[in-house]
């Protein structure tokens, strides 16, 4: 496809998907209390986006991944948060 | 178009689903053994789960006019109890000669625990020995990169192991190439939320262009979509793919892959 066949097809779609972004980044620092690590790694992947460098995306699920390499003495839970807490905060709140 | 469903856990689905698989052009369904969605209190749970997926789900299937095939395992999520996984994997063997058994799967990790590790290794050893093929449930989210890892590095040092017989799946972005350069299949599954879309599989798709890739839904009892591959089909044909190329990657490589075992070829021609 030409960059412009690919604009036609998904720039309102990755439009809609960046505002979403914004909003949530908003609705976050609006609400009371503090933050936690799946923020900071947020703003870690965010700056991927604006990289002149290919793989974003590859980049970004870096941003959130476990960078360790030693498997874990016991399993916390069955769930995935989607960032890494880093090794003193056992997470697992989702599938 | 006429496609396989390689990764389906259609015990959570309704038999709606397997009508409407077939009406979208569904040839095949494969379905691997995985975690309820609760811990299985006994082996018992197991040994009668494994008996739905060789006896009860291929009789559902087939009302829709679709093959069903299983892989057989304990899933990752309920591997941390060791001396329950010793007697589940102790259960397989019995399962294997079975018409519609596929192989060992979805073996894999999911915290990338010593224990899951273990259980891991042991149902590799399992496989090798019992000459089966191997599909791999790689971790969600952050756990991904590593588990990935892990586990290449485990078949890496076991040389039964051929690397053409074993589908790793759940590549994204960031595992898809290591999983490649090794030798292995890999799966990319369309999954809301946690793992791919469809542009995205298509960009990893167009990206690798290797024959060794195939798309699957895991279409299961979480929010999921079982017509997540032919919606994917339509959106290749929206970017231009021509009917040949998608076929391949939807039907020709999951056939391919899956021709390796006796009990696929003996019931399904591509």
């Amino acid at each position: 496809m030409t960059q412009q066949q690919v604009l036609d097809l998904y720039f309102l779609d990755a439009r809609h998907k960046l505002v979403e972004l914004a909003a949530f980044l908003d609705r976050v620092e609006r609400a009371e209390g503090s933050a936690d690590f799946r923020l900071q790694a947020f703003r870690q992947a965010l700056n991927e986006l604006a990289s002149p460098d290919r793989q974003r995306a590859q980049r970004v699920l870096l941003a959130f991944s476990d960078p360790t390499a030693a498997p874990i003495a016991r399993a916390p839970g069955k769930g995935a948060c989607g960032a890494y807490p880093g090794p003193d905060h056992a997470q697992g709140t989702s599938r | 178009m006429k496609y396989i469903e390689p990764h389906a856990h259609m015990v959570s689905r309704v038999t709606d689903d397997y009508e409407r698989m077939a009406l979208a052009g569904c040839q095949a369904v494969c379905e691997p053994a995985f975690w309820a969605g609760f811990d299985r209190s006994s082996p018992a749970g197991f040994y009668d789960y494994f008996g739905q997926l060789t006896e009860h789900e291929p009789k559902r299937a087939a009302k829709s006019g679709l093959k069903h095939f299983c892989w057989l395992c304990i899933n990752s999520k309920e591997a941390e109890d060791l001396k329950l996984a010793e007697e589940v994997i102790a259960l397989v063997p019995q399962f294997l000669a079975r018409p519609n058994v596929l192989g060992i799967g979805e073996i894999g990790l999911n915290k990338n625990s010593r224990n899951e590790l273990r259980v891991f290794e042991m149902q590799m050893d399992l496989a090798a020995r019992q000459d089966q093929l191997i599909l791999v449930h790689t971790p969600h989210l952050e756990d991904k990169l590593k588990g990935t890892r892990l586990i290449l590095d485990a078949f890496k040092s076991d040389r039964r192991i051929q690397p053409g017989r074993v589908i790793i799946d759940h590549v994204e972005e960031h595992t898809v190439e290591m999983v490649l350069d090794a030798g292995h299949w890999a799966g990319l599954t369309l999954y809301p939320e946690t793992k791919c879309s469809p542009a995205r599989a298509i960009d990893i798709l167009e990206t690798y262009r290797c024959e060794r890739l195939w798309l699957n839904s895991a279409c299961d009892w979480g929010v999921s979509d079982p017509l997540a591959v032919p919606k994917t089909a339509q959106e290749m044909k929206r970017r231009g793919h021509l009917t040949a190329a998608i076929e391949q990657v939807v039907y020709h490589n999951p056939g391919k892959f899956l021709s390796q075992s006796p009990h696929f070829r003996n019931a399904f021609s591509l």
